[in-house]
């Protein structure tokens, strides 16, 4: 491993490349160091689910699973995820791990905009696969840090209990 | 809501990291969890040169025993407090203040080290080292030291941390079978930071408290231990009058700041009501 190259101070603007796994695919985009997970994304991929709402980690909008945590994609800079394997909501509704989260959503009127959907079902699988059974409090213990402005969270609630409790009958099997 | 442009720099030891810093001229951050760092960054309210990610330096990784202590390296993450079993076991007021840190993606990817290092008057963490006696260890130029938690908070964001130093890891002493220990806060909302919150560890012979940490946060510029609070409680029992004597002396040992939203006097009645049920729950066990 290589120390300190002094020459990098000189221009901070400059590009450099980094690698991930998106939604299951290694791709390699060249990004100014400044430049957070959120707009790499957005931008340079071109994955438009995850929002870029606050982009202060305080609206949720923006999470995605980062070597498969929940993690806010405006809180880091898209070089400190460069080797990381990150699915996106794209990635997570492909692959139908959360299809019957969405449904759930979609029944229930759990979104009117939209906007912090994304973020709301990026947690929600996150809570499901860490505790099977998580009462009402516990789901918006895990929601607290996901601003929905439009639906008042009630119907979000009912719609990952419902969720929850489908799975346990279901025996676990999703 | 951009950051000004910088430099990255992935290191891979502590040398490197260091080295780092130093040719920056100072004028750089080393960035860990980045929970509180990027925002900062992102609100230009820094602007380093350089951002060095120290993230990958396995020195600053793992919990384990070592002598009487834990030793929780700087890296760990806020979730690591509520999945490691030896913080459940030997530093249980750290397992008890996770779930108040933030929110579940931030407890992701923030870091115990970071955390402290930050020294943010309202976290949960900074406080905790208080209340546990923690020693916390730093590295840099002129090489390594531990500081008391005691003489590491001086003042708002302000530690003993000298420019170019870094935190490798926190020390806390390992619980006992004797001691007892309580966390809780006042928040308006889940997730949110607390109006008033606290941390106590008390040892015990039978009911009889011999020695107590009392740590707020949230009161003022720094995270408060509450030492003649504490002084009321040692050598007797919990029973209501002396709880209530305890809640009386917190009058002496914390000085709220000016406030328009949470006024001196409403954050000091939430600190006695606060205090009045932990030490209630202490002497009903812990």
């Amino acid at each position: 491993m290589s120390g300190f190259d002094g020459s990098l101070l000189d221009d901070a603007d400059e590009t450099v490349r980094v690698r991930f796994t998106v939604n299951g695919r290694k791709v390699a985009c060249e990004v100014a160091p400044r430049e957070t997970l959120v707009d790499c994304l957005r931008n340079a991929l071109e994955l438009t689910g995850t929002h870029a709402g606050c982009e202060m980690g305080a609206c949720g909008a923006c999470l995605v699973q980062l070597d498969g945590k929940a993690v806010h994609a405006c809180l880091m800079f898209a070089v400190q995820a460069d080797g990381a394997t990150i699915d996106t909501i794209e990635g997570l509704t492909e692959s139908g791990v959360i299809a019957d989260l969405q449904a759930e959503f979609h029944r229930r009127n759990a979104l009117q905009c939209g906007f912090c959907t994304p973020g709301m079902l990026v947690n929600a699988h996150e809570l499901l696969s860490q505790v099977t059974r998580p009462s009402r409090k516990d789901i918006r213990d895990a929601l607290s840090g996901n601003y929905c402005r439009c639906t008042g969270y009630e119907a979000i609630v009912d719609a990952i209990d419902a969720v929850a409790k489908a799975r346990s009958e279901s025996g676990g099997v999703t | 809501m951009k950051a000004r442009a910088f430099s990255y720099f992935r290191a891979a030891t502590i040398d490197q990291a260091l080295d780092a810093h130093a040719r920056a001229g100072d004028d750089a951050r080393f960035i860990a969890g980045g929970q509180s760092l990027v925002p900062a960054l992102s609100l230009r309210l820094q602007a380093p040169r350089l951002l060095i990610d120290i993230t990958h330096i396995s020195e600053l990784r793992g919990v384990r025993r070592e002598g009487g202590y834990l030793r929780i390296g700087a890296l760990t993450r806020h979730c690591e407090m509520l999945s490691e079993p030896l913080i459940a076991e030997f530093a249980p007021l750290l397992h008890a203040a996770a779930p108040f840190v933030a929110h579940p993606a931030i407890r992701n990817r923030g870091t115990f080290g970071g955390s402290v290092a930050q020294a943010d008057p309202a976290s949960e963490f900074p406080a905790m080292t208080l209340a546990l006696d923690a020693e916390i260890e730093i590295v840099g130029p002129s090489g390594s030291r531990r500081v008391k938690a005691d003489d590491f908070f001086v003042d708002l964001f302000e530690t003993a941390l000298q420019p170019g130093e870094l935190i490798t890891a926190v020390f806390v002493p390992l619980f006992k079978a004797d001691q007892r220990f309580a966390f809780d806060e006042l928040a308006r909302r889940r997730g949110d930071y607390a109006l008033v919150g606290c941390g106590m560890l008390a040892t015990c012979t039978g009911e009889r408290i011999d020695d107590i940490r009392i740590s707020f946060f949230s009161v003022g510029n720094t995270p408060t231990r509450v030492k003649g609070t504490e002084a009321t409680l040692i050598g007797s029992s919990l029973g209501t009058e002396r709880i209530a004597a305890a809640q009386a002396a917190l009058e002496g040992d914390l000085v709220p700041p000016d406030s328009d939203e949470v006024p001196p006097a409403m954050r000091l009645h939430l600190a006695r009501v606060l205090l009045g049920r932990m030490l209630g729950r202490l002497g009903a066990g812990g």
